[in-house]
């Protein structure tokens, strides 16, 4: 194995589809109009020496190394500054250019540390290969005093993943311009001048204290060993890499492992991915160490009793334990009496063995995934308006993107590379609508602005968007033509009828929503009229109780509005966790097989019989809530709970914890003791993503590879483990690898029908791939709906029941931060928790002054469910009357206050709208106390014997 | 299973089934037949035989054309 070759073509591409021919160094090349000499003459292999340039950011022409000489022109322009023209004649090395290349690297390295044996960058440094390349052998320079310049100066280790040193900074700006341009955080400056000019973290800050989000766009931009991975300091250069997909959230950035043996040296991310073109988190690109983590369970587990402590056994022992477990409650309690989850967090092909394990080895189909308690809605909402339970754009479209609304998400926190590529084209003049009532960081950020913040009362999503179609038909500013052409005429005409009632006006809708008027208007024209008009919307819009209706009232404003099909326009949900739509879409859903299609449908059931040689239940199975139900109604004992933390992320705690109590048999299968764990009788120790082959789909439906870089700590794969649960359950399953199960998946669905692994080998794919797309989908509903004409459904307002009152007079909003994820379980197990070390309330001034409390104070927030306890942030980034946290740590369990109020078609939580009052606290609960205490007591090991 | 939640499930599906009109009670049973688990649509008609106390009308209506 080696070193995956990137190319750096040192500016970047042009779109243009003019071409021009040019001569250089004697060959005839033709780029895109606009393409710089520098990438013209690395399109034909000649690479002109470089240092401030790089193919990530725009072409900056301050290192003077780059220079050529054009025939009938003056002088030696920068190669990187200068556009091709057609029919010049360039020379990129000639004894003039020569001798100015050598006295510019120089002045450089008069100004350097030559300590380059111990360097980190020994081997990849660009400043080490330029000085070869331009044949410099001698520096005539004497250095000036150290104490004068930047070689004194101390190193910044503040960031807990990369240094900064400046003694070895060329002060080729690199690194601001990537946290300008590509992740778009304007943390990083040159403050001084000449000799004084350094690279300044905010105001002369640390870099741990400044604006730095840790991106690692700078690091990964440095031409030096001036900003360097922490592990590659430690480690060394890596020998191998190889291209993997990130286990984060939905945005599915590629990145390169680089590796040195089975050891990670860093994650880099990869310029060709597709999601993420070359950039990335701090999470993915920093987070990944939970995966040696020294309280990773690495040995299959089991116990009697949940008071027990775990003991440890083979897997062997684990596997036929749980197999005769489950087999005992079904022979006592029934059929349908067990069932199992399958994990966002693992492959394609890992959830989709799961859910042939629960329909062809339970015989039921009682399985679900945690997208029941995000994007449930947006799977009912998009099949029934558009027939395809997924986002219609790839991530490219924004760039094409006129007007941008986002809905109930916060990408710069929960899909940050998405969110930087948003920012970017804002930057060049998109307008952006936000309908969201908190004040998220994309409503004013540097040189960023929303032109509309919609700052409405939580619960009133399906009020503003029901307004925002009313002004859009009252005004006239249908589409009339793309409506007539596309939709369903009747359909539409009864919703145009109806979203024209007064009652729907933005002057009504005000004082449900607490919205004014005229910034309702104001947006609706904006989005109707102002070109490409894309919608982006997370789960401020689907945990709801009219969840399904809102993400219905947004397919009604694209189509209306002619938004849909083409490049810049759409409905794109942000679907949170790395594989939530590779899982839905993997059959996860009780009611549905792979591809969404009904578990009723006689002619699907056939050809999963026939393929799979058993018989199946026609009747839908329970979901997650449901199970919960009918758990402590004692039909429902058995669980296998594979890579989630229900526990921690379901509603109402209390509940959750009383009907794990109630079951027989609950197996966990994950990388740590999480909380479900606590309640569990059999624990199997899972893999993290560097530890199997497989697959993971993203939110614009790109199908990618996930590729095993070491051996898993527990001997097993995720998949492997459900292999030997199927076998011990008597199935005969012979999997030998992955790529087997993508086949099955492929000939059992005709989204993933030219699906394999020998074509994602050399392409990431996007479904539907199949005879009719071929190339797979970049964009959906192209030529016409998927299920033929669009469908407009009436979006009737209906207030939720969980309503502000005397004794609960607040409502509480819950979300992510950037640098933690969902439960935590990951990011709380790596140096992340420098930025978020605890859940905290947002809470309005004038709400905290009511109450008595100061700035971090603790507080107690209690609802009809429960109460907790944690410490107050006070801030105008809620508005008065509602309050706002997150649900990272078990120690807060934010989810002890939520409620079992849900969506009404997929019963999707309501954790957005909870009532709530807030006081004053002396420290954490007595509920959170017995929790500590019993959360202790469930994770004992017994002691070998 | 909870005989007050599911009715709080089957009036909320009855809701917006009902604001689109026609054809609504057709449709909440179509939708419950399609996703809910035999045991809750043994339970919520169990419910109703007895009475159907807290079901809406339309919920109610709607539930005489289901089968368990």
């Amino acid at each position: 194995m080696s070193l995956v070759p990137e190319t750096d073509f040192g500016t970047p591409a042009s779109k243009s589809e003019k071409m021009v021919s040019l001569t250089i160094d004697g060959k005839r090349v033709s780029v895109p109009e606009g393409t710089s000499i520098m990438r013209a003459a690395m399109e034909i292999g000649t690479e002109i020496p470089k240092l401030c340039a790089t193919d990530m950011l725009d072409a900056f022409g301050s290192c003077r190394m780059c220079l050529v000489e054009i025939e009938g022109r003056n002088g030696t322009p920068s190669s990187c500054t200068t556009p091709v023209h057609e029919g010049i004649v360039v020379h990129t090395q000639t004894e003039r250019l020569k001798k100015l290349r050598r006295g510019v690297m120089e002045l450089y390295i008069s100004d350097h540390p030559l300590d380059c044996l111990t360097c980190a960058a020994n081997g990849d440094c660009e400043l080490q290969t330029q000085a070869g390349k331009v044949g410099l052998r001698d520096v005539r320079y004497g250095k000036t005093s150290e104490i004068e310049t930047h070689l004194a100066l101390a190193k910044d280790e503040s960031n807990p993943y990369f240094t900064f040193d400046s003694s070895k900074c060329i002060v080729c700006s690199r690194c601001v311009r990537a946290c300008a341009e590509v992740q778009g955080t304007f943390a990083l400056t040159i403050s001084g001048r000449g000799f004084e000019s350094r690279v300044s973290p905010g105001m002369n800050e640390t870099f741990l204290g400044s604006e730095c989000v840790s991106c690692g766009a700078c690091v990964q931009a440095c031409p030096t060993a001036t900003l360097s991975e922490k592990s590659l300091i430690a480690i060394g250069q890596p020998e191998h890499s190889v291209v993997t997909t990130c286990a984060y959230c939905g945005v599915g950035c590629t990145f390169k492992a680089e590796m040195r043996g089975e050891e990670v040296v860093r994650m880099v991310p990869w310029k060709d991915g597709e999601a993420n073109r070359g950039h990335s988190c701090v999470k993915g690109r920093f987070a990944w160490g939970y995966a040696t983590h020294r309280e990773r369970i690495t040995k299959p587990m089991i116990r009697a009793k949940i008071t027990d402590p775990w003991r440890e056994v083979t897997w062997r022992e684990a596997i036929e334990h749980t197999a005769s477990e489950f087999r005992r409650i079904q022979a006592k309690a029934g059929r349908r009496s067990i069932g199992g989850i399958t994990s966002s967090r693992c492959t394609n092909e890992e959830t989709f063995l799961v859910q042939k394990l629960i329909r062809a080895g339970f015989g039921n189909n009682n399985v679900d995934t945690c997208a029941r308690v995000c994007h449930s809605p947006t799977g009912y909402g998009l099949k029934v308006a558009f027939g395809t339970s997924a986002g219609t754009q790839n991530f490219d479209s924004v760039e094409d993107s006129d007007v941008v609304v986002v809905i109930g998400a916060n990408p710069t926190d929960g899909h940050p590379v998405f969110g930087s590529r948003l920012k970017k084209r804002l930057r060049q003049g998109a307008k952006l609508i936000v309908i969201d009532p908190r004040r998220i960081d994309l409503v004013k950020s540097p040189h960023v602005e929303a032109a509309h913040h919609l700052a409405l009362r939580p619960g009133t999503n399906v009020a503003v968007l029901t307004s925002l179609a009313h002004v859009i038909v009252t005004e006239g500013l249908v589409d009339e033509a793309f409506v007539r052409e596309r939709c369903d005429w009747e359909d539409f005409s009864h919703w145009a009828e109806f979203v024209a009632d007064p009652r729907h006006a933005p002057e009504a809708v005000e004082a449900i929503s607490g919205v004014p008027a005229s910034e309702i208007r104001a947006a609706a024209r904006l989005y109707a009229t102002g070109g490409r008009g894309a919608i982006y919307y997370g789960l401020g819009v689907t945990e709801h109780s009219q969840g399904t209706t809102s993400v219905m009232a947004i397919a009604n404003l694209a189509m209306a509005t002619g938004n849909i099909g083409r490049p810049g326009v759409g409905v794109n949900p942000l679907r949170g966790q790395n594989n939530v739509q590779g899982s839905c879409d993997m059959g996860s859903f009780p009611h549905e097989f792979s591809g969404y299609r009904h578990v009723s449908d006689d002619a699907t059931r056939s050809l999963f019989e026939e393929l799979w040689g058993v018989s199946l239940d026609a009747e839908p199975g329970l979901r997650i809530p449901n199970m919960f139900d009918a758990a402590i109604e004692g039909s429902f004992l058995g669980l296998y709970v594979q890579g989630e933390d229900i526990l921690q992320s379901d509603p109402n705690t209390k509940h959750v914890a009383a009907a794990l109590s109630a079951m027989e048999c609950v197996v966990v299968q994950d990388l740590f003791l999480n909380e479900t764990a606590n309640y569990a009788h059999v624990f199997l120790p899972g893999a993290t993503f560097l530890e199997k082959d497989g697959t993971f789909t993203n939110a614009e439906r790109r199908i990618q590879r996930v590729r095993k870089v070491m051996t898993p700590k527990s001997g097993k794969a995720d998949w492997e483990i459900t292999v030997d649960l199927a076998r011990a359950l008597g199935l005969e399953w012979a999997y030998a690898h992955p790529s087997e199960i993508m086949d099955e998946i492929a000939r059992a669905t005709p989204t993933f029908a030219g699906v394999s692994y020998a074509r994602l080998e050399r392409e990431s794919l996007q479904w539907p791939v199949n005879a009719a797309h071929p190339e797979g989908s970049p964009i959906m509903h192209v030529e016409g709906f998927v299920r033929g004409t669009g469908k407009f459904m009436l979006t009737e307002y209906v207030a939720t029941t969980e309503k502000v009152g005397p004794r609960f007079p607040l409502l509480l909003t819950t979300g992510r931060i950037l640098s933690q994820y969902n439960v935590g379980a990951q990011t709380r197990r790596t140096d992340n928790v420098v930025w978020h070390a605890e859940d905290v309330l947002e809470i309005h001034p004038q709400d905290a002054e009511d109450r008595g409390i100061r700035d971090g104070d603790f507080v107690k927030v209690a609802s009809r469910a429960g109460e907790t306890a944690l410490k107050a942030v006070i801030t105008d980034r809620v508005a008065p009357g509602v309050v706002y946290t997150t649900f990272h740590h078990p120690a807060t369990q934010a989810n002890v206050v939520t409620t079992e109020n849900s969506d009404w078609a997929t019963n999707c939580p309501e954790y957005k709208v909870t009532a709530v009052q807030v006081s004053p606290s002396n420290g954490p609960t007595a509920w959170q106390e017995d929790y500590d205490r019993q959360a202790r007591d469930a994770r004992r090991i017994a002691a070998a014997e | 299973m909870d005989a007050n939640r599911l009715v709080t499930m089957a009036n909320q599906i009855a809701q917006f089934f009902a604001s689109q009109g026609a054809g609504a009670e057709a449709a909440i049973a179509d939708h419950i037949a399609k996703n809910w688990d035999p045991r809750m649509r043994a339970a919520i008609l169990a419910h109703v035989a007895a009475g159907g106390a807290g079901l809406s009308d339309v919920a109610k209506t709607a539930l005489g054309r289901l089968s368990a």
